[in-house]
């Protein structure tokens, strides 16, 4: 084979992984809101549908032991980084097999032996958890990398200031991953703020700022490979943002329609990035079958998932007192 | 472990704990403003940023949020830190951090994530600092489940109860009081722990029994002492710490006198002091003998005025005062 030929096999035997995960995560949320229209779950969930490629071309760089801290619509970034969909779901439930043990909950999901930091109920706190996390891990000299996530309804928090000065001024090995999906809650940013680059706000830290778009999986993974190796290698943070849009309401229960035109929603769907990363599949001619047989592998994923976590116990009544210390 | 030693300040003992456990556990990183090559504003760090450095003793920019958070980040990654707020009254600045992220964390997490975290500020009035530099609201942080919440007041309990709560698997916050920095006591030289919960018997009395934290225990053991010439016998109780709380230590007292007094440099309301009536009520209702007392600073910003800041924090006369009008009730008339 030659060069060229090998390097396109593996791009494509790459973007059918990515696919694969996307996929996971999409089927996975559309499961999730299924559930909790049925009144099967409890609590509030932040669905992260339309943001796959974001979590997935991120943590695909990462290795087990890198740390992820993640925000208040978090489901996927817990996937992406390899939690297993039942014990997602199983906690989304608040069964004990769930990764906080049914303690947490959505907005409080830790899988530490995934390198899983947590989801987090308060946007802005986890970006100086995430920056600590990366102090610790530059003293402890083990050259692991810590990803923080989180949305552009975070960055006019104090929180995003005081963390990524701290992460440029000691030169940690972190990754702030801003996903720009225009709204925080209902607040658009261009009414939020007068300068909508969040990449730009790099400059004012003397810190690297890139901007890719979120929904093209492909630049989102050689972005992070980039900012990640950096890091890992001692060149300090960077703040990438990317572009992308959640196609669901702020939370289960929020139509959506109330602050963005349903054209919007569509016009963004053209660019969905599981559909997507599939044709692009199609396009370097793989073949179709094989796409259909991931699927399916996929749905068989999630439909294990829910079983697995709709047949787990409850908690027991009596075990409310442990862990307060 | 006998209170005896060298004398040295309640800053300096603070400085030892600090240094004998950065010693031994290498795993420790001192955050805060003015911690490092300043020795910190009240001195509570002098002399550690020499022998360990910058990388365990990182001076911050004045942002308290992002220390804090950047503190429990690191704790629950695997380091043990110490955020230094400085003044109690700043940590105000990185409240959502500590009630939100560490006190909540181990339970969150089903116990798989600790932030072994010491949350360390000064609190309380001293020489006219006004509103913004006197607060005095551990009692905030003892209603926060998750959190622990140590209170020394003598540079033997300072050094005991930080070597302690440096060794806790999880968040504690360590409240100085300023004007003791530099208040001196006896210091044991050989390594000894205070654990949490334990609580101190400043003096032994039969009649009443006083309890008090901080600085107030100095005021308690100044009245005791005016009310044993009169004849009255108080027994001090410092509990040292509120969260854990040696509950039988002190209702043990409180039955033996069958009179509670709370010192409490907190206003009244909803304040350390109503729990402690609170317990002695519901543990010690038959053995009272008078109506529990607090005795509590007013409820009211701090005045800058001298004048005002000492109207309003509790007196030693104040104390000897409201205990003779308690003494005068010799049995507690219950309607049957």
């Amino acid at each position: 084979m030659t060069e060229r030929v090998l390097a396109e096999q593996i791009n494509r035997d790459l973007l059918l992984t990515y696919y694969k995960k996307m996929l996971e995560l999409r089927l996975f949320e559309l499961k999730v809101q299924e559930l909790y229209r049925n009144a099967r779950l409890p609590g509030f969930v932040h669905l992260y549908v339309g943001e796959e490629a974001v979590a997935v071309g991120v943590c695909s760089n990462l290795e087990a032991g890198d740390l992820v801290f993640s925000t208040h619509r978090g489901h996927g970034h817990a996937l992406a980084k390899g939690v297993p969909p039942g014990v997602v779901l199983a906690e989304l439930w608040g069964k004990t097999t769930g990764c906080s043990g049914g303690r947490g909950g959505s907005m409080h999901m830790y899988a530490p032996e995934y390198g899983f930091m947590g989801t987090n109920g308060i946007v802005g706190a986890p970006i100086p958890l995430a920056t600590g996390g990366a102090l610790s891990a530059k003293l402890r000299k083990k050259g692991q990398v810590v990803v923080s996530f989180f949305g552009e309804g975070a960055v006019n928090s104090g929180s995003f200031h005081e963390a990524v000065n701290f992460g440029a001024v000691w030169n940690l090995p972190v990754v702030y991953v801003c996903e720009n999906n225009l709204y925080a809650t209902e607040m658009a940013f261009s009414r939020a703020t007068k300068n909508t680059s969040v990449a730009s706000r790099a400059a004012a830290y003397g810190m690297l700022g890139v901007e890719v778009d979120g929904q093209d999986v492909e630049a989102v993974d050689a972005t992070a490979e980039a900012a990640i190796r950096r890091a890992r290698e001692g060149g300090g943070p960077t703040l990438v943002e990317c572009k992308t849009y959640r196609y669901v309401g702020h939370h289960e229960g929020d139509p959506g329609t109330d602050y963005r035109t349903r054209d919007e929603v569509q016009q963004w769907k053209q660019q969905d990035p599981v559909k997507l990363s599939r044709k692009r599949l199609l396009d370097y001619g793989v073949d179709e079958a094989k796409l259909l047989a991931a699927d399916q592998e996929v749905e068989q994923l999630i439909d294990q998932a829910v079983e697995f976590a709709e047949n787990s116990p409850e908690p027991s009544a009596d075990s409310v007192n442990e862990h307060v210390f | 472990m006998s209170e005896q030693g060298r004398v040295i300040t309640y800053a300096d003992a603070g400085v030892e704990a600090l240094r004998e456990e950065m010693r031994r556990d290498d795993s420790i990183v001192y955050i805060g403003q003015g911690i490092g090559p300043r020795g910190g504003n009240f001195r509570q760090t002098r002399g550690l940023w020499k022998e360990f450095g910058d990388d365990r003793l990182r001076d911050t920019g004045i942002c308290e949020l992002g220390a804090t958070g950047v503190a429990i980040g690191a704790a629950m990654a695997g380091n043990r830190t110490i955020v230094d707020e400085v003044f109690l009254d700043f940590a105000l600045e990185a409240i959502t951090q500590i009630v939100q992220q560490a006190a909540n964390i181990s339970y969150m997490s089903n116990g798989k994530i600790k932030a072994p975290v010491l949350i360390r500020g000064a609190m309380g009035s001293v020489r006219s600092a006004g509103a913004h530099h006197s607060h005095t609201f551990y009692n905030w942080f003892a209603n926060t489940p998750g959190l622990k919440v140590v209170l020394p007041a003598t540079p033997y309990d300072l050094k005991g109860l930080f070597k302690s709560a440096l060794r806790e698997p999880g968040p504690v916050v360590f409240v100085e009081h300023k004007s003791l920095y530099n208040a001196k006591g006896a210091v044991p030289e050989e390594e000894y722990l205070i654990p949490l919960g334990d609580a101190r018997i400043v003096r032994e009395g039969k009649d009443l029994t006083i309890v008090a934290m901080s600085r107030m225990v100095d005021l308690a053991a100044k009245a005791a002492a005016s009310l044993a010439q009169e004849g009255i016998s108080a027994e001090v109780i410092d509990p040292r710490t509120i969260v854990p709380l040696d509950r039988k230590k002190i209702t043990d007292s409180i039955k033996k006198t069958g009179r509670l007094v709370v010192i409490d440099e907190s206003p009244s309301s909803c304040s350390f002091a109503a729990e402690l009536l609170a317990i002695a009520v519901e543990d010690c209702f038959d053995e009272l003998r008078s109506i529990p007392k607090r005795i509590c600073s007013l409820a009211v910003p701090n005045p800058f005025s001298p004048v005002l800041e000492n109207q309003m924090i509790p007196s030693v006369d104040r104390i000897v005062s409201e205990v003779h009008d308690m003494m005068k009730v010799n049995k507690l008339r219950r309607k049957s």
